[in-house]
């Protein structure tokens, strides 16, 4: 199996910088880490999951319905997730609640199994799901790392900035509100996708 | 076999759904009495939260059984009647006479329900302890009302103005004015989640309002009671000395 399948999606080919899909749910969930980090690993594993078992059932879906069929899959998988969780895990249910909507409609889960799990075999298809799952969750631990360290001050929860620094402590330094904010989400992974055209120069369209 | 022909299509979605629904419904059949269980505790851990109980639940061995013997110590169930309609009101008993009324609170948030628990010292008045929660408020904005650090605020604010009339507690936009004891802190970027909670507040409060007065009014009279016995004994004491 070809390597550039798992390492592509990560940074070079990133779903979310390269490929533009799933900003919705990359701007909502980003102001703080934790959350960020649960989506991130719910979207991969659903992402791995469905393309798995669209891969094995590629042959057989009739064309005219196929996105139906992907929506009814990735749909149930999550479902069956959530009520999973809520029985034996119901904290992490509870933090994962607001996220079931989001993961359904994540574009990327569509837009990965239409481009790869219906031309390929399971295996590949998992590798590719995880691949982009979690080159999703890089975006977005980074602009969550910083939303939150500027917005709130904090690191999953903790304090970071010390109180002593705060004007209502008698500092010089309030937290910036923008950052909390969904605009600055979109400036951030806008930043990121500067950074990465200035690395990876072929990513540039021609004049 | 030709997969684009109607009938194909039309099995094939048959099936699918049908399927589907099958480990769909069995998932949530089986799985049911676990879920309900787990919402009951959590239930349980938040009336034992509102009234600072049961702080080491994370750190308990068997977080469900130790949450249900706290509960048990410590809660009764009971309700109250109003307009015909059913009002709960938990009543927390944690000895050396002090106690403490747990109100359940409901309200509508920014995206889904939000409620939680609210419990008052027996003057029926000051906040003992909060705790809230919500079903999809955005994480890192409304969400915050269920960290403690938003529910902590509510501790030893009160409901009543200094003439007695009812004006609960309202969360402000911009900050709360430094000692106003009716007054907290909303969340930055949460304008609507807090309103709710405010709202909240006021509403499902305001429904026990008759209750409170009327306890607040029984308790006066059998403190005058208990002071006219105490006088009428003094007296008692004093007579055989004035007979003497």
């Amino acid at each position: 199996m070809d390597k550039k399948i798992f390492i592509e999606p990560l940074f070079k080919n990133n779903p979310v910088s390269v490929l533009v899909l799933g900003i919705c749910s990359a701007l909502a969930v980003t102001v703080k880490l934790e959350p960020a980090l649960v989506m991130a690993l719910s979207v991969t594993i659903v992402l791995g999951f469905s393309e798995v078992i669209i891969s094995l059932i590629r042959n057989t879906i009739p064309n005219r319905i196929r996105i139906i069929v992907q929506l009814v899959v990735v749909a149930m998988l999550v479902i069956l997730v959530d009520q999973i969780l809520k029985a034996f895990a119901y904290e992490v249910s509870k933090q994962l609640s607001v996220f079931v909507g989001l993961i359904i409609t994540n574009c990327i889960i569509m837009g990965r199994i239409e481009a790869f799990a219906l031309g390929n075999k399971p295996l590949p298809a998992f590798v590719d799901g995880i691949a982009n799952g979690l080159g999703y969750g890089i975006i977005l631990v980074v602009v969550a790392f910083f939303r939150e360290l500027f917005g709130s001050g904090t690191l999953f929860g903790y304090q970071i900035v010390p109180a002593t620094w705060y004007i209502k402590n008698g500092g010089f330094y309030e937290n910036n509100g923008l950052f909390i904010l969904p605009p600055m989400a979109l400036i951030l992974v806008g930043v990121f996708i500067w950074v990465q055209r200035s690395i990876q120069k072929e990513l540039i369209e021609k004049q | 076999m030709d997969t684009n022909k109607n009938s194909y299509t039309i099995i094939y979605a048959t099936v699918m759904v049908i399927v589907v629904a099958v480990v769909l419904a069995l998932a949530a059949s089986l799985l049911k009495d676990r879920q309900q269980r787990n919402v009951e505790i959590e239930r349980k851990q938040m009336v034992l939260k509102s009234v600072h109980l049961a702080k080491d639940a994370e750190q308990a061995q068997d977080k469900d059984s130790y949450i249900e013997q706290e509960y048990a110590k410590y809660i009764t169930d009971s309700s109250i009647t109003k307009d015909g309609k059913e009002l709960v009101l938990y009543i927390c008993n944690i000895g050396n006479g002090q106690k403490f009324f747990v109100m359940p609170v409901r309200g509508a948030g920014l995206w889904g329900p939000v409620w939680g628990y609210v419990s008052l010292k027996d003057d029926y008045n000051t906040i003992h302890g909060a705790v809230f929660d919500h079903k999809g408020e955005t994480p890192g904005l409304g969400a915050e009302i269920a960290t403690s650090h938003f529910a902590n605020q509510f501790n030893d604010k009160k409901i009543f103005d200094n003439s007695g009339k009812f004006v609960s507690v309202k969360v402000v936009k911009g900050g709360a004015v430094e000692g106003n004891p009716h007054q907290v802190d909303a969340i930055s970027g949460g304008t609507i989640t807090s309103q709710a909670v405010e709202d909240m507040l006021f509403s499902n409060i305001s429904e026990y309002l008759e209750f409170f007065s009327a306890q607040a009014k029984t308790r006066a009279e059998a403190q005058a009671a208990v002071q006219a016995h105490a006088a009428s004994d003094s007296l008692s004491v004093t007579n055989p000395m004035e007979n003497n």
